[in-house]
């Protein structure tokens, strides 16, 4: 159209003018029915969504359950503690505020590379831990200053804590902070996110988890867009986990580790009528209190360098040959096979398979020997001559009937190791060989291949002292056990002998008896770590390095009439089982019934030692130049 | 003129209009009365003030005459221009973008003044164009460049929201004045098919910006979060909205520049849908009665100025709308008359006092002392 005249132009702008204004309306009514569409059809989906940004479900982890004694003292309880934690997504500058926490807490800086790991690596929006166990003062001045740091927000929860320390490490565990599997596992829980979340990780913690762990509560909360609380909605409490009431004495675990000291072992102490286990020691350990709030690479390196294994738990995962503790086994089963307890053996240090000779420990000889004196005396060649008569399958029935060569099932301790009793049909499996009669005579004597915990040889001691099949058991309850496979007047026979080792005159832990109107019966053993001449042993047994020096095995039971309890000690490297382990079951026993004056003569001992770790050392270090110097003492050591 | 009776002058006022303004503005000040948490600090007062000062300043330019817009068009773009330049070489100089120059009492943005400058210059070069000239192809070199010029200056800011509405203000007006249909026809086609490398020529968080706003859920923390959130304010309202102060996205500060640009979604999210299309037909009368005031002007600078101006207040709520409901890209641009901000509110009242002025002379079919064509 040409514009001729001032009419023709400004009918243009009319016609355009009203085309845009339609335009307008137009995209006027797209954005009306935009509008509508948000709010009346999309309303819900819209609701739930500002819903779910306006109210935060933030997890309150549960407490954890309690675990206590037989007699209701705690073991392991919750202490009230004061953390501090952050948000990475909420936090502006990262490094200024950790800067800042840092001069406030005073974070070692493996604690701040700890956190600048986890906030680059895990969800942006999950709490971190900064810092646990802060100080009420430290607490309260970060409480006033907590209004310049978004996304750090104080926790006030609760850690694990273990009164007994290190004398509850292997039976009770320690817990932790779920791992990445094990958050997984659990179907990605998002309690297992919770910074304050613990599992249980070993011993009792591990195998109760479930039981222990209890219910998460949760609050609700509105949040602004920064995550910070703005008020509580509602709150649903957590449910406490429950209280595990365990067989332990705590006074008696307690008792037994300290009585170990300085030694390298384990004690465990069972009610030979019900099974119930009143102390499970495993010496030196570690704190499970360390572990509560997780370990330092520095703690854990000592504890893995340490060579008396403070992280293995001996009392089940310990394997050593049970060494003359096993003789009554091989008595019961040479009673079994009718041969009479007072036919005698004589016994001129050594017995000759052919021409392999067979020591005897003591080189002189016993003389005759009979059951009793065999036990008391604990004569090898007795039992080389009633081994050999009998055979190794009937000394593995019966090893097998007192509870060696497996595992409890249904004690609550994970890692339990089975041990081994040896057969002839276990050889060929294991190596394709045939069984050779040496063998049997050094299983006889509770050498060679065969393998036990101390755990076991308490159970041992238990089924010999009551003739139950005596399961060990550390969680309250259940049935009364059964009668085991073995004649009651035999193990009545044993038992007697047993009782001549500590009572009578010529008993091998003579030494041992127990100072109050009670007689234990026990049976000592050593277990050899290497083959010692015995020029070494005896007089020069100190120049002999630790490592290479015999484990001292012991157990026992209490009254000799009419046995009540079960102990089985065992100290690695101790030397003999008389001189290492008897004393240390004697006081043991004691303190069952006369705690009073078991805790006397382990107050004058630990004079001796030092009460202390490091005044311990301190002492180990002076005896060891000591015996460099001074000419070692040359009383006899006896038994094998 | 300006000896009429005050009265008389007053009741020539478009009241309806005035009124819808006054509804409009004080709407806008309860929004963000709620938006500070139920108080009138920082910002309902401030913007109350400023909302009276300038609509006194609106009815005022309202008497203006005619001429003087004429004669000021030119000179006030030259101004600007230079203001822009200034900024850009000042910005260039201090490092980084600078979009404001300080001029002590008020920190004045130059681009925002530009988009009523553009619309002005652009209606007096057609006004005094030959009409014969109008469709040829020649007349089109100087819009071109009074176009480009600010545009160019706005973009290096860089501020890409601006820029197109000062584009879109001129071109408006030269499709209004009359320029060839196929013009527009080809440019249409000719700017689709310039976008992918027009994209190129964008900073990497305008290009963001765009790629997020076509998929906002690809980014929901980062820069989708404001559309994702404005949305969710909007879609919660509902019907009737949450109710006065009652609203959790604003309050609890999930919604970004809650009393700014986002403004509309606060409002959103307590009155409702009810809310929105109030607002919604508040614009639309303030806009029908812009249109009207173009089409009932008689002389052409009247015309193009009145519906150039109009097109550009349309520009400005329609991308504000669009960008808060998830339509468009966010690109910074307020709402006029009801976000919080001084500029923007100030170039809305002198384009509404602009407007005033046109309709108050409609009848005008010269300007002042010459002829509309020579």
């Amino acid at each position: 159209m040409k514009l001729t005249s001032e009419a023709a132009r400004e009918q243009m702008f009319t016609r355009r003018t009203l085309f845009v204004g339609a335009a307008t309306g137009g995209l006027g009514l797209v954005l009306a029915g935009r509008m509508a569409y948000l709010s009346i059809f999309e309303q819900e989906k819209y609701k739930l969504l500002a819903e779910d940004n306006r109210v935060s479900v933030r997890l309150i982890p549960p407490r954890r359950g309690w675990i206590v004694d037989r007699n209701g003292k705690p073991l392991a309880v919750n202490q009230p503690d004061y953390r501090l934690e952050l948000i990475p997504e909420q936090i502006a500058d990262l490094e200024q505020t950790l800067a800042d926490l840092t001069r406030l807490l005073r974070l070692p800086p493996e604690e701040i590379a700890r956190i600048r790991e986890a906030a680059a690596t895990q969800p942006k929006y999950l709490p971190i831990q900064v810092a646990s166990g802060i100080s009420w003062n430290d607490f309260a001045a970060i409480n006033v200053r907590l209004p310049d740091y978004d996304g750090v927000q104080p926790v006030r929860g609760f850690t694990r804590y273990y009164p007994d320390g290190q004398a509850v490490g292997h039976l009770l565990g320690y817990v932790g902070a779920p791992t990445r599997e094990q958050y997984l596992a659990a179907d990605r829980d998002p309690l297992y996110l919770h910074p304050a979340f613990r599992l249980g990780k070993d011993g009792i913690e591990k195998v109760l988890d479930v039981p222990l762990r209890g219910k998460a509560g949760a609050r609700r909360v509105e949040v602004n867009a920064r995550g910070r609380v703005i008020r509580e909605l509602s709150t649903v409490n957590d449910t406490p986990g429950k209280t595990v009431k365990l067989t332990i004495d705590r006074d008696l675990q307690s008792f037994a580790a300290r009585r170990l000291g300085p030694e390298s072992g384990s004690v465990v102490v069972i009610d030979v009528w019900t099974g119930d286990v009143l102390t499970l020691v495993s010496m030196p350990a570690f704190d499970p209190n360390a572990f509560s709030d997780g370990i330092s690479h520095k703690e854990w390196n000592t504890l893995m360098a340490d060579d008396h294994n403070p992280l293995i738990n001996k009392t089940v995962q310990g394997l050593y040959p049970p060494g003359s503790t096993f003789k009554p086994v091989t008595a019961l089963a040479a009673l079994e096979y009718g041969i009479s307890p007072d036919a005698t053996v004589h016994c001129p240090g050594a017995y000759y398979l052919g021409s392999h000779r067979f020591a005897c420990w003591r080189r002189g000889g016993h003389g005759s020997v009979g059951l009793d004196k065999s036990i008391f005396q604990s004569c090898n060649v007795y039992y080389y001559t009633r081994g050999r008569e009998i055979g190794i399958e009937r000394i593995a029935s019966m090893a097998k009937r007192l509870g060696l060569g497996h595992a409890y099932e249904g004690l609550s301790l994970p890692a339990q190791r089975e041990g081994l009793v040896p057969t002839p049909e276990w050889k060929r499996r294991r190596y394709d060989k045939e069984w050779l009669t040496g063998e049997t005579l050094n299983t006889a004597i509770g050498q060679g291949y065969m393998l036990t915990s101390p755990l076991q040889l308490a159970v041992m001691s238990a089924r010999i002292a009551s003739g139950r099949s005596v399961v060990p058991r550390l969680v309250s309850g259940g049935s009364t056990p059964g009668t085991i496979d073995v004649d009651p007047e035999h193990l009545a026979r044993v038992r007697y002998a047993m009782g001549l080792t500590v009572n009578g005159p010529q008993g091998t832990a003579g030494r041992s008896r127990l100072p109050i109107p009670i007689q234990m019966a026990g049976k000592t053993g050593t277990a050899q770590v290497r083959a010692l001449t015995s020029a070494t042993r005896g007089a020069n047994y100190r120049s002999i390095p630790w490592k290479y020096r015999d484990h001292g095995h012991f157990i026992a039971f209490a009254p000799v009439e009419e046995p009540r309890y079960a102990v089985s000690v065992v100290v690695e490297h101790g030397g003999g089982g008389s001189i290492a382990a008897a004393p240390i079951a004697k006081d043991v026993m004691t303190f069952l019934f006369a705690p009073e004056i078991a805790t006397a003569a382990l107050e004058k001992l630990e004079e001796g030692w030092g009460r202390e770790a490091a005044q311990r050392e301190a002492v180990a270090a002076a005896a060891a130049r000591a015996a460099a110097s001074a000419p070692a003492d040359s009383e006899p050591i006896p038994d094998a | 003129m300006l000896n009429s009776a005050i009265p008389e002058r007053l009741q020539a006022l478009p009241w309806l209009m005035l009124l819808t303004l006054l509804a409009l503005g004080g709407f806008g000040l309860a929004v963000l009365y709620s938006a500070a948490g139920g108080h009138m600090r920082p910002w309902a007062f401030n913007q109350g003030i400023r909302f009276a000062i300038f609509f006194v300043m609106a009815l005022a330019m309202s008497q203006v005459p005619l001429s003087w817009w004429l004669r000021a068009a030119y000179p006030a773009y030259g101004a600007v221009l230079l203001m822009l330049l200034g900024v850009e070489i000042l910005g260039a100089v201090g490092g980084g973008s600078q979009r404001w120059l300080d001029l002590g009492i008020i920190r004045l943005q130059p681009s925002e003044l530009m988009k009523i400058a553009i619309v002005l210059a652009l209606a007096r070069y057609f006004h005094y164009l030959p009409r014969v000239e109008t469709q040829r192809w020649g007349s089109l070199i100087a819009p071109a460049i009074l176009i480009g010029l600010p545009m160019a200056l706005v973009m290096l800011q860089p501020d890409l929201g601006t820029a197109l509405s000062i584009a879109f203000g001129g071109v408006v007006i030269v499709f209004l004045a009359g320029a060839r249909m196929s013009l527009f026809v080809g440019g249409s086609a000719a700017l689709v098919a310039a976008v992918p490398i027009a994209i190129n020529f964008l900073h990497d968080y305008q290009r963001r910006r765009i790629l997020i706003f076509l998929d906002p859920d690809a980014d929901p923390l980062g820069a989708g979060y404001h559309i994702t959130q404005s949305k969710i304010a909007i879609g919660s309202g509902g019907l009737s909205g949450k109710g006065f102060l009652s609203g959790t996205q604003s309050h609890l500060q999930y919604l970004p520049e809650l009393h700014t640009d986002f403004i509309f979604a606060t409002m959103a999210e307590e009155w409702g849908l009810l809310g929105m299309f109030f607002v919604l037909a508040c614009y639309a009368i303030l806009l029908g009665w812009g249109f009207s005031v173009a089409l009932r002007a008689r002389n052409p600078f009247a015309r193009l100025t009145a519906a150039g101006l109009t097109c550009t207040l349309f520009f400005f709520v329609f991308v504000n709308l669009a960008m808060v409901m998830g339509f468009a890209p966010v690109v910074g641009i307020p709402l006029p008359l009801m976000s919080y901000g001084g500029s923007a509110m100030m170039t809305a009242m002198i384009l509404i006092g602009i407007l005033l002025s046109i309709d108050r002379q409609r009848e005008e079919t010269t300007i002042g002392e010459g002829p509309s064509s020579f």
